[in-house]
């Protein structure tokens, strides 16, 4: 679910024209391909959330994520702090064109329950990371559209517009910068359902895995309405797990350590 | 000075072109290039100074928790019930619209709310009324009983019988866009509900909330501005010809006043001033207080005419005559404005500053401006004038009648004075506004149906990280809930002990025996990690708890209550909670408090600032009228003005806020003038004119008699306007202004000379013979 997300460029000032349409979907199709053939990856990261005031709390997670060809991801967070909440285990299928199933184990009760809603774009346990936000990128979810191309810290980018097909999305539309060599995101800004801006995700650490998946070790949300913050830093990323299906399945949350 | 007066009756055409350069240069500070540049404060925190403690209390708790301002669309359908398939339909198109507003974070109703419930082991959350859905009759039926039993929605934003609801939109405002932000949501709220209401017209909409209040202080002070001001200055200028007989005279001195209203507002430009509702009464106080002065110069140059002088001598003499108490009365009228500077509320600091410029800027044209235009215009005397022989009449009752008019007027004024206990403090800021003001009646109609608009939020802090996990903490909270629903005024407790309740509940199996508190820490926070899980956009649990999760906010609504029932019930859980002995602390704030306080507040500062410039006022009084036995005397007709007027508010309405509490300071140097105008040509009679005592105030009533009574009426007229103003804080302040300005002059022309013969009797016999010699007005007023 953490993989990067990748993100398609898009244009804003004059209708976009077939041709940019094309180029938005051949960059974010190339993103996609890039960042495919992982199969599973596993990862400690921690997440620190602030207010305007500079108050601040820290959750600790692992995230095991599963690449499930043509559908979306499936992962598993396990929460190891706050102490009160450790051993709680989230489950997540995404799926492309359908709403996420969720499931929560909850250890204090030894119970699981599936979670039903349409909530994806709900905030993740309280931080500026919508659900949508952390789930995999899939070419299917977005319309594209190429803008311009621009540069960030003097690497070249593209700029591609997303506009969420599913109607449940929080956003009227994402504009992302892809790093024009690696194909990866490296900044994106989320606007709201009325089109003001909302937040921004900068994407930075990248380093680069089996020499061939680049991975964010730092990604920091800004909300521009609210002036809270969340960064997410990740420690380290191991692929190539054995893992299967079956590890993801919501009956056996209870045994996942 | 007196140069300064003669050049502008030598050279009128200098004085007129440098007045010129003056306001122009004034004006600029009120623009940038053709850009009005001072800004309006449409936020209602202006009435509060940045150091008030209350305000602070309550800025932290937004800092902690979410800051949020928000507009209320009040939804009330004719059939008496909201749950019909064409009222839902509305609330949820409407809930849909409202998230396009600019700034909006978020929008809460009845069928948006996220209605949670368990089905075998899956936990279900979903809007109450999902768009996609047909909602049959049975459908209707089962929300309305989901709806009607939820108590995050009954008495928060829907009534307890389902006969009216709320759209509830909440706004994050960035600090510096407040001014701009919040008419455009206004406006921009007010088109959509009008368009509902063309769409359904079988029910009611209106708006309420903090930011549709803040909005119409603005609205009412541009409504103010633009009618009271003309219909002021035409009250003067109709008075002024009926009081002066002189159209010329009362077009220069309209004139005069409004020179003195434009360059004080451009000066407070220059100043960095700054605009809101309170302030925009300045000008009718400018206005009002600056006719005195020309009255004052026109009736004196009204009686040297008639005596035969020629023009330039008249001007001369009555410019020149009237300088010392003209001067005397602004500095005393300044400086009881300026005494406002001892208020809490910044508006009212403003308001004083500003009516102080306003003042010294009208003495300074009335010496000025008014002789050279006086000069250059001719100005038709009518020969007739009544007015003194009236006046003449009076001071001979006064005189024969003295004891018992002293008798009389005493035992008034002390029972009036003794009602002053009578009077409540009350600063209900909903009832800021007038019944006629949309705002009001949303606001009532959601207090009378759905919950009351005074709220207290109390933060329990746990004092650890991580605290509100501890169900000792949490059961500590709920008991105390209990205890506070137990009270007569509760409306409505937000808090997250319901929540985590029924997400106990939810987790097994909607067993309503699980409707409780789980019993260890990694349950409630596992609930809570739950809850943050499943909660919508635009919503986290921070409106609950802290960052840290050391501290949870409880609201509690209330059924409308005044100050003083605030403050006791602030009291009231204030001791509760310390005889509870815990090892927690509690912090309460809202609004509702910061109002609740302000009022007490600010009298005692005004009564302190009034004192210390009365204590100056009299030691000048002593100065210039140089006897302390005078000077001392003055305090008396100077301080119990306000005493009976208060008194008499009392056995009116009884209810004091913050608009009366400036009141002190805006009458104080206006009764000090009448006061001062009466004694020093009383003390005058007696020093310079070797006149007994009776003669003396017989004087006093022919030289000045007139002119306070014609000023008077003015000053009452236009505070009277300043009283039909929709903003209470503002009428009130007219209305009290009123009263106690023509409570004063009727002491200053009954108690005031009976005392003062009453004192003189024990020293000096009077003789009514001789004074009936000598009461011929005009040989008085030459002596002048």
């Amino acid at each position: 679910m953490l993989k990067s997300i990748l993100i398609c460029s898009l244009a804003l000032v004059s209708l976009p024209s077939a041709s940019q349409n094309e180029k938005g979907l051949q960059i974010s199709i190339e993103q996609k391909a890039r960042n495919s053939g992982w199969n599973s990856v596993y990862s400690k990261f921690k997440m620190i959330l602030e207010n305007p005031s500079g108050d601040k709390s820290v959750r600790e997670m692992r995230l095991k994520t599963l690449e499930v060809d043509n559908d979306g991801d499936k992962s598993l967070i396990i929460f190891d702090r706050p102490n009160d909440v450790k051993g709680t285990v989230f489950l997540n299928h995404s799926h492309i064109n359908d709403a996420d199933e969720q499931w929560l184990y909850l250890p204090a009760l030894k119970r699981t329950k599936a979670i039903a809603s349409r909530n994806k774009s709900g905030p993740f346990v309280g931080s500026e990371f919508s659900f949508e936000d952390l789930s995999s990128f899939e070419v299917g979810k977005y319309q594209f559209t190429y803008l311009e191309s621009d540069k960030i810290d003097g690497i070249e980018v593209f700029k591609v517009e997303q506009v969420p097909v599913d109607k449940f999305s929080g956003y009227q539309k994402r504009v992302a910068w892809i790093d024009a060599s690696r194909y990866i995101p490296l900044k994106i800004e989320f606007y709201d359902r009325k089109g003001s801006p909302l937040k921004t995700l900068i994407l930075s650490e990248y380093k680069l895995h089996l020499d061939k998946f680049w991975r964010a070790h730092t990604m920091q949300m800004n909300n521009h309405q609210t002036g809270k913050s969340t960064t997410l830093i990740t420690e380290n990323f191991e692929f190539n797990l054995d893992l299967s299906i079956q590890d993801f399945a919501s009956r056996r949350l209870n045994k996942v350590r | 000075m007196h140069k300064l007066v003669m050049n502008s009756i030598t050279r009128p055409w200098t004085t007129i072109l440098f007045t010129v350069v003056l306001i122009l240069t004034s004006t600029m500070g009120a623009f940038q290039g053709f850009t009005w540049s001072i800004p309006f404060k449409n936020d209602y925190k202006v009435f509060f100074r940045d150091d008030n403690s209350y305000l602070n209390d309550f800025l932290n708790l937004q800092k902690t928790y979410t800051k949020s301002d928000n507009v209320a669309i009040v939804i009330a359908p004719n059939s008496g019930t909201v749950f019909s398939k064409d009222v839902l339909q509305a609330i949820g198109e409407l809930t849909e619209q409202s998230w396009q507003f600019e700034h909006s974070t978020r929008v809460d109703s009845i069928t948006n709310f996220q209605h949670s419930y368990a089905e075998q082991d899956t936990i279900i959350i979903e809007d109450l009324v999902p768009l996609d859905i047909s909602l049959t009759e049975a459908r209707i039926k089962q929300i309305s009983q989901v709806a009607l039993k939820e108590p995050q929605l009954v008495k928060s934003i829907l009534a307890e019988d389902g006969s009216s609801t709320v759209v509830n939109i909440t706004f994050t405002i960035p600090e510096a866009d407040m001014t701009e932000a919040v008419p455009k949501i206004a406006n921009a709220t007010e088109l959509v509900v009008n368009e509902f209401a063309s769409r359904y017209p079988n029910i009611d909409f209106m708006l309420s909330g903090i930011v549709t209040m803040n909005n119409s202080f603005q609205d009412i002070a541009i409504a103010d501005t633009a009618t009271r001001i003309p219909a002021m200055l035409l009250l003067v200028l109709v008075l002024l010809s009926m009081l002066t007989r002189s159209v010329s005279a009362s077009v220069i001195s309209l004139f005069i006043i409004i020179v003195s209203v434009v360059t004080t507002i451009g000066i407070w430009g220059w100043l960095g001033g700054e605009l809101s509702s309170p302030t925009t009464t300045a000008p009718i106080a400018i206005l009002t207080l600056a006719v005195s002065d020309c009255v004052h110069v026109i009736t004196s140059y009204i009686k040297q005419i008639r005596q035969g002088n020629a023009k330039s001598a008249a001007i001369e003499h009555s410019i020149k005559s009237n300088i010392r108490p003209i001067f005397l009365t602004s500095v005393t009228t300044a400086i009881g404005f300026l005494t406002m500077n001892f208020s809490d509320s910044p508006p009212f600091v403003d308001l004083g500053n500003l009516v102080a410029i306003g003042v010294m800027l009208a003495f300074w044209f009335t010496i000025t401006l008014l002789p050279a235009l006086m000069t250059l215009f001719p100005l038709e005397v009518s020969k007739k004038n009544r007015n003194y022989e009236l006046m003449d009449l009076f001071a001979s009752f006064v005189i024969r009648y003295y004891k018992r008019i002293f008798f009389i007027t005493s035992i008034i004024m002390l029972s009036a004075i003794i009602q002053l206990p009578k009077n409540q403090l009350d600063d209900d800021f909903v009832e800021y506004f007038d019944k006629s003001v949309p705002f009001r009646a949303a606001a009532n109609f959601m207090e009378a149906n759905i919950a009351g608009m005074t709220t207290l939020e109390l933060s329990f802090n746990s004092g650890k990280a991580e605290g509100i996990n501890d169900p000792k903490f949490l059961a500590f909270i709920d008991q105390f809930q209990i205890w506070l629903s137990s009270l007569e005024y509760t409306d409505h407790i937000n808090s997250i002990t319901h929540t985590v309740k029924r997400l106990n509940m939810n987790m097994h199996g909607d067993d309503p025996s699980f409707y409780r508190l789980p019993e260890s820490k990694e349950q409630v926070a596992q609930y809570i990690l739950l809850l943050e899980m499943s909660l919508p956009i635009g919503l986290d649990t921070n409106n609950l708890l802290n960052v840290d999760k050391s501290a949870t906010r409880v609201t509690v609504t209330f059924q409308d209550l005044t100050s003083n029932e605030t403050l006791e019930l602030e009291n009231l859980i204030k001791t509760r909670f310390e005889s509870l002995n815990s090892p927690y602390q509690l912090l309460i704030a809202s609004p509702s408090l910061m109002f609740s306080h302000i009022g007490a507040t600010n009298i005692m500062s005004m009564l302190e600032g009034s004192t210390t410039a009365l204590v100056l006022i009299s030691m000048l009084l002593i100065l210039a009228l140089r006897s302390v036995k005078i000077g001392l005397l003055s305090l008396i007709p100077n301080l119990t003005p306000a005493a009976v007027a208060f008194g008499v508010w009392a056995l009116y309405s009884g209810e004091v806020g913050l608009g009366l509490s400036v009141v002190l300071g805006v009458t104080l140097g206006i009764i000090v003038d009448d006061t001062v105008h009466f004694l020093t040509r009383y003390q005058h009679a007696r020093k310079e004119l070797r006149y007994n005592a009776q003669d003396a105030i017989r004087y006093a009533f022919n030289v000045v008699g007139t002119a306070l009574t014609t000023t008077t009426l003015i000053l009452i007229a236009g505070f009277l306007v300043m009283a039909t103003s929709s903003l209470q804080v503002n009428s009130e302040m007219g209305l009290m202004t009123a009263i106690t300005i023509s409570i004063a002059l009727l002491i200053d022309f009954l108690f005031l000379p009976s005392l003062i013969l009453l004192l003189s009797k024990s020293s000096k016999s009077g003789n009514l013979a001789v004074s009936n010699t000598i009461a011929e007005p005009n040989g008085k007023i030459s002596k002048e």
